[in-house]
């Protein structure tokens, strides 16, 4: 069993080593320029041994443009089951690995990956990810948030954004957009008291790979979710997509954090200096204001009164997260 | 036919759902990931004694629903591991979608369905919907008549559904209540007769550590079309191995299986067709009318899917009219799963017997002898119809 100030521990190789390791997902996929699935991917799974590592893939737009048959972009094992199962799926595999072990067909279960969306994750997947966490399989669970279903054509899920334009909440006449917020699904996976659960944005990669090394690293379940700008659903050049995804960091729309055990909230070193320099804090309409799936809360006419909105939310979820990092002193 | 011989070993009294555990634990598969739904939870609860009192070296996932049971299962599967499952009704509906998935993955996972009526309105007994409904999904299906057939179905699903030649899925079903609940003196096997009847499975591109195989991948309309015809071959396949291992089964243990059993059919020229735990009160039927001198004998289908057709033509050719009894429900069609099947196999066929269709049991209706009898009467009474006889629901309030 690793401790959990073991894993705090926890460090991944220095760039150079890291830069020289084949990619897991090779070149050659389908998914859009631009888009960030395929940087958390193959940042994800260079931490991995590559004769070590299973992946699992819920139905979605990283899985869908990275395995046209006849064709693959992995390099590593990879099952796909359907949209909502994938935890499921990584458990059977987990069990049946632990099997392997007992019988002396496998040194150890290996390193075990479930990639899913929001959609696969927040929504249809929840009842499937939450079964596994509380049964304690040995396997990491990374959702990948773009905020939508992308994959069939940028549908609302319970991680879009608050306003945010999509094709069954679209800015209309009376409706603006998604007039909820999001669910916060790190507290939900905390709950269950696993080891370790973060979040982690592609803008702050290193820090985002040690997170998936410290995940595979704990003896049984870990939640990762990671920010996905999305050039395609959130409507912004694709040349863009990390400096959204720091957008988010810097607004704390998406701070980056770890949860140890359930309890100890720490932030993580992007998030940490707006903590200790609060005035580095970026005004929410800055984030927005680059992305077409906000468009109408700028035009025709500025909707300074939902931008104002959306900001209180913003603070006030800083300010709770504030709250637990301090209170885990 | 179906020949009996003394078997060795002790005659033991169990349940059907405790004759599943028990020959589940026999096999001692890799995973079971299964919930539990009435009237399959002694399978579960029977199966989680021997896990917690380590007579097996199975790694019990117990999920928080079916549909996490399935994708468990497949998951388990992909990796070459042996996986059994049991569930019914409800969780069978709620497993539907996996269940396509992992007959196109090819994935031999096994599962006994206690079979239930579906809700609503919401019914715990006896009825075989649940699992003829699955007949689009590609897996194999067998029904069992009693607990022995049940626990031999166990060794056979494993031994068919791991055919390389096959590669599919299997599940049998053994109804609610009926057989799972009753007791019942069943021969049991053993470790060694297992490990003997069923070798290690041997998968070609598991999901492994060091393999790095891609599947479940997404196909498009210039390779679908293709993958789905290969389940197609691998149900043919099927149809030459299910015979084999049912004979190699009974000079093993001396319990012979067909897929269609024939029962005093010698001379019949009036037949009733059933699956399932009818077959045993038609059997008695049968030999009751025998008796007062009726030409009658009885066929049971005991494979599903793939669905016996040559077997079927062959024990109907010399007969005039069947009476098909179906315990399950499909509304709007021409009328239930296996008359529409019986009929559709036999058109062609020159020498082929009249049939009339009956639904009876439903949500676990006792069905009498009485029932029985007036469903032969109705047979005779119609044969020569020039016309479809409506099917009949037999034991209808009305
Ligand atoms: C049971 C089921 N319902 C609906 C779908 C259709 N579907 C496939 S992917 C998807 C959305 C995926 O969204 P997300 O998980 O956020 O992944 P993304 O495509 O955004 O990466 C939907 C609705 C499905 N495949 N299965
Ligand atoms: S739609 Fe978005 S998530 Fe999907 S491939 Fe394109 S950029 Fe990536
Ligand atoms: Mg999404």
């Amino acid at each position: 069993m690793v401790t959990t100030e073991e894993l705090k521990k926890v460090r991944i190789p220095k760039a150079k080593v890291l830069m020289n390791k084949k990619d897991r997902l090779a070149p050659g996929h389908r998914l859009c320029a631009g888009c960030t699935a395929g940087t958390i991917a193959r940042c994800a799974t260079l931490v991995t041994d590559i004769d070590d590592v299973c992946i699992f893939h819920a139905t979605g737009c990283l899985e869908v443009a990275t395995t046209v048959y006849p064709f693959t972009a992995w390099r590593v094992p990879w099952f796909h089951n359907a949209f909502e199962n994938v935890a499921a799926t990584a458990s059977g595999a987990e069990a049946a690995y632990k099997v392997m072990v007992k019988k002396g067909k496998l040194k150890k279960v290996p390193d075990i990956i479930a990639f899913a969306g929001d959609g696969g994750t927040y929504d249809i997947g929840l009842q499937s990810l939450s079964g596994a966490l509380e049964r304690g399989h040995d396997f990491v669970y990374i959702c990948y948030t773009n905020g939508a279903y992308m994959n069939t054509g940028i549908q609302r899920s319970g991680g879009t954004p608050m306003y945010a334009a999509t094709t069954t909440s679209p800015a209309g006449k009376v409706i603006p957009g998604k007039i909820q917020w999001r669910k916060d699904l790190v507290a939900i996976a905390a709950a269950h008291k696993v080891q370790y659960v973060a979040t982690a944005s592609p803008a702050a990669h290193r820090d985002m790979m040690t997170k998936v090394r410290r995940a595979l690293d704990v003896d049984g379940p870990a939640f990762l979710l990671i920010d996905m700008p999305c050039p395609r659903g959130w409507r912004f050049p694709e040349e863009l997509s990390v400096q959204i995804a720091q957008q988010a960091i810097d607004s704390c729309y998406f701070p980056i954090y770890e949860v140890y055990d359930g309890k100890e909230y720490v932030l993580n070193p992007k998030s940490k200096a707006i903590a200790n320099k609060p005035e580095r804090k970026l005004p929410i309409e800055e984030y927005m204001k680059g992305q077409g799936r906000f468009r109408h809360l700028f035009r025709p006419e500025k909707r300074d009164d939902l931008i104002a909105r959306f900001q209180e939310e913003v603070d006030k979820e800083w300010d709770y997260l504030l709250k637990l990092v301090n209170m885990s002193k | 036919m179906t020949k009996t011989k003394v078997t060795k070993g002790k005659r033991i009294g169990m349940t059907g759902d405790e004759a599943v555990a028990n020959a589940a634990a026999v096999i001692n598969p890799d995973v079971v990931a299964a919930y539990p739904i009435t009237p399959q939870t002694i399978i579960v609860e029977h199966f989680s004694d021997f896990v917690h009192d380590g007579e097996v070296d199975t790694e019990f996932v117990c999920v928080e629903s079916e549909h996490s049971a399935m994708s468990a299962c497949v998951g388990a599967s992909a990796t070459g591991a042996r996986v059994f499952t049991a569930s019914a009704s409800q969780g069978v509906a709620l497993m539907y979608e996996i269940l396509f998935i992992a007959a196109a993955s090819r994935l031999p996972i096994v599962m006994s369905v206690a079979n239930r009526a579906l809700a609503g309105p919401i019914n715990i007994h006896g009825e075989l919907t649940d699992q003829t409904m699955c007949r689009d999904t590609g897996w194999i299906s067998m029904f069992s008549e009693t607990a022995q057939e049940a626990y031999d179905n166990t060794f056979l699903s494993f031994k068919i559904a791991e055919h390389p030649d096959v590669s599919l899925p299997a599940m049998f079903g053994l109804d609610g209540f009926i057989i799972t609940h009753a007791l019942e003196g069943v021969f049991p096997l053993d470790r060694k007769f297992s490990q003997d009847f069923l070798p290690e499975r041997d998968m070609k591109h598991p999901t492994i550590p060091g393999n790095p195989v891609s599947s479940g991948l997404l196909a498009l309309p210039d390779y679908y079309m293709e993958v789905k015809y290969q389940q197609e071959l691998a149900m043919t396949a099927a149809r030459k191995v299910i015979p084999e291992a049912f004979k190699e089964f009974g000079e093993k243990t001396g319990r012979y299986y067909d897929q269609v059993e024939s029962y005093q059919m010698e001379d019949a020229e009036t037949a009733l067709v059933t699956m399932g735990a009818l077959a045993g009160t038609t059997k008695y039927v049968v030999d009751k009318l025998r008796k007062e001198g009726e030409k009658v004998g009885m066929l049971k289908v005991k494979t599903y899917r793939p669905f016996p057709t040559d077997d079927l033509a062959k024990a109907l050719k010399d007969v005039d009219a069947i009476g098909v009894i179906d315990r399950d429900l499909t509304f709007g069609s021409p009328g239930a799963a296996l008359y529409t099947d019986i009929k559709t196999s036999m058109y062609d066929y020159k020498d082929r017997p009249q049939v009339f269709g009956f639904i009876a049991g439903i949500g676990g209706r006792d069905v009498l002898v009485e029932d029985y009898e007036y469903i032969y009467k109705q047979v005779l009474k119609n044969k020569g119809a020039e016309k479809v006889v409506p099917v009949e629901w037999i034991g209808l309030r009305k």
